[in-house]
């Protein structure tokens, strides 16, 4: 009896682990065939470095080089913003804080990965976007720096948790024996802890842009969405999501402007895809150590 | 370990819910009419701009018959034509004609659109209160919204930056403004928004910025106008009045950015879809229209 039990169970397993690579894979062929329909149409090199999208004239217009601008702008500014204070926190965290503070920081950290990004870009719609306006004298609020500071928010989490991992996992004995050099507790920090866990820092770097650059909601609600190659950050930008869900519903089924979409999301799965690798390859070096 | 599970339960029991309600969207409609021409179901589908005025005539409608069940649901005036296409409504709401391309679609999937129009939308364009502009003739609005006028000056106002404000290309009011306005009705004119223009997603948020911003221009249906924001008041040309956006304006015509509400049925209406839009052309339906902030349609053109 426990038997059969055992071996349903396993079997069950099995089939939930087995699943989720069918369905990747299933949807990374379903993205290439829609996504690859497009190229029929117009060459790849046109698609990505066209710098008009007017995807709804006749014959539509499909390139997407001010899309990618405004996403790897919108991606910088939150990484510059979100790095350094995501990478000092976990440090706090890891290493000075007295455990009760360690334990209101973690809640926090959790608190803000719990908000949802539509929340987030509300917020952000109604308080930061006025202040951008008047700081700068703008003629709009709704620029790439909103977007990337509401990114940074939205990244910090990921960034903190995987850095303070990072952390903790350095063993004891240097810590002990960098004090038994006579290092004080700063040059400690520096000189042997932060680079014994920069592969995993870098990693956690890794999946907090994996997460800004794939991020809808908040960047569509707070960026203006103007598809323009931006020469600065205080400019509206579009980024390559936005234009993903807020063009979907419009799409003719089978028209050029449905396959450009795919080939939108067929790009970020590469972009996303080649930021996981990285991550993974930095944490996996650190493994092999 | 709890949390992936919960997770996985949350993800599985959205996808059963995706598909179920697709499947019940392919049977309702058409398929299941027995009985009287009142009792069955109706999905209607489109226009955001028109889901209010959908809605209330569903609830009025459906006050009358309480054996009829009418959704409507909105996605914006090219899901309505898809679904339509794809036979998953019964009537679409649109705010835009059918494009040639769409109606060659749906005749390949043997869906022949037939349009009723069954109210008309002034579209407002849209200043800060404190903006000293208030009239603009359709050419100084076509070069704002082109990006050749880009200070308010050249158009009688202070020396500042014009922020362009437009709807997401979803929206069938972007698209009526794009061929209206901008292109001025030529179908083979290239005008385009300048592709600095900000896309807001709703007429909400257009309203919204509006109302923060002196140098901001936008333009949404009627519908949407309050204290916060002054409506410009428009002319054909120079030599032209200048009128404001309201309701007479639109009836009598002299109000020259005013589209049509359409919907779309699939052939010659029959049953509860005929009833329906029966309902909405009545006395009743266009007192309604009224209701939600949007123009009847004029009785003559009514019988056409």
């Amino acid at each position: 009896m426990r038997k059969i039990k055992e071996f349903i169970i396993e079997k069950l397993i099995l089939l939930c682990g087995v699943a989720s690579i069918i369905f990747v894979v299933l949807i990374l062929l379903f993205l290439l065939n829609e996504g690859l329909s497009l190229f029929k149409d117009i060459g790849p090199y046109e698609f990505v470095s066209g710098k008009k999208w007017y995807p709804i004239s006749e014959p539509p217009q499909l390139g997407i080089l001010p899309l990618i601008c405004g996403s790897l702008l919108v991606t910088l500014g939150a990484a510059i913003i979100s790095i350094p204070i995501g990478v000092a926190c976990a440090v706090y965290i890891a290493e000075v804080a007295p455990s009760w503070i360690k334990d209101i920081l973690k809640a926090g950290i959790e608190l803000l990965a719990a908000i949802p990004s539509v929340v987030l870009g509300f917020i952000g719609m109604v308080t930061l976007s006025p202040l951008i306006k008047s700081v700068f004298n703008l003629p709009t609020g709704l620029t790439a720096l909103s977007g990337s500071i509401m990114l940074a928010f939205m990244a910090m989490p990921t960034i903190v948790s995987i850095a303070e991992d990072a952390l903790y996992a350095v063993p004891k004995s240097y810590k002990e024996g960098a004090f038994a050099l006579g290092a004080t507790h700063w040059q400690t920090i520096w000189r042997v802890i932060l680079p014994a866990a920069s592969p995993g820092i870098l990693a956690a770097v890794m999946l907090g842009i994996g997460r800004v650059i794939g991020e809808t909601m908040a960047v569509m609600m707070i960026t203006g969405n103007a598809a323009k190659i931006p020469d600065g950050f205080l400019q509206p930008v579009r980024t390559l999501t936005a234009t993903i869900a807020a063009e979907m519903g419009e799409a003719v089924v089978g028209s050029e402007h449905y396959f450009a979409l795919f080939a939108i999301g067929l790009i970020l799965f590469i972009i996303s895809f080649i930021i996981n690798l990285t991550a993974d390859l930095f944490l996996h070096r650190k493994e092999r150590r | 370990m709890y949390k992936k599970i919960f997770f996985m339960a949350i993800v599985f029991g959205m996808a059963l819910y995706a598909g179920c309600g697709r499947g019940s969207d392919n049977s309702g409609g058409f398929a299941s009419n027995p009985g009287s021409a009142f009792s069955g179901s109706l999905q209607v589908k489109g226009s955001d701009t028109m889901v209010n005025l959908g809605q209330a005539w569903a609830e009025a409608f459906m006050k009358k018959h309480p054996e009829a069940g009418i959704a409507v649901t909105g996605g914006g005036s090219g899901t309505g034509i898809s679904s339509l296409i794809s036979n998953t409504c019964d009537i679409c709401m649109s705010s835009r004609n059918i494009k040639e391309k769409e109606i060659s679609l749906a005749n390949q999937k043997g869906v022949s659109p037939q349009e009723i129009k069954v109210a008309m939308d002034g579209l407002a364009v849209i200043v800060h209160p404190k903006n000293p502009v208030t009239n603009l003739t359709i050419d100084q609005l076509a070069g704002i919204f082109t990006g050749r006028i880009t200070n308010w000056k050249d158009v009688g106002g202070n020396n500042a930056a014009i922020v362009v404000l437009s709807r997401e290309v979803n929206s069938g009011t972007h698209v009526y403004f794009k061929e209206h306005v901008l292109r001025k009705g030529d179908p083979n004119s290239k005008e385009e928004f300048e592709p600095g223009a900000l896309l807001l997603s709703s007429s909400q948020a257009i309203a919204d910025e509006i109302a923060g911003n002196q140098n901001a221009i936008g333009y949404y249906g009627m519908g949407y106008i309050s204290e916060k924001q002054k409506p410009v008041h428009v002319s054909k040309d120079e030599k032209s009045e200048y009128v404001a956006p309201a309701i007479e304006n639109v009836i009598n015509g002299k109000y020259p950015i005013s589209r049509p509400l359409l919907l779309y049925v699939n052939g010659q209406p029959g049953g509860l879809v005929k009833e329906f839009i029966d309902f909405a052309l009545s006395k009743e339906g266009q007192d309604i229209v009224l209701k939600t902030d949007f123009v009847p349609v004029l009785p003559n053109e009514e019988k056409k």
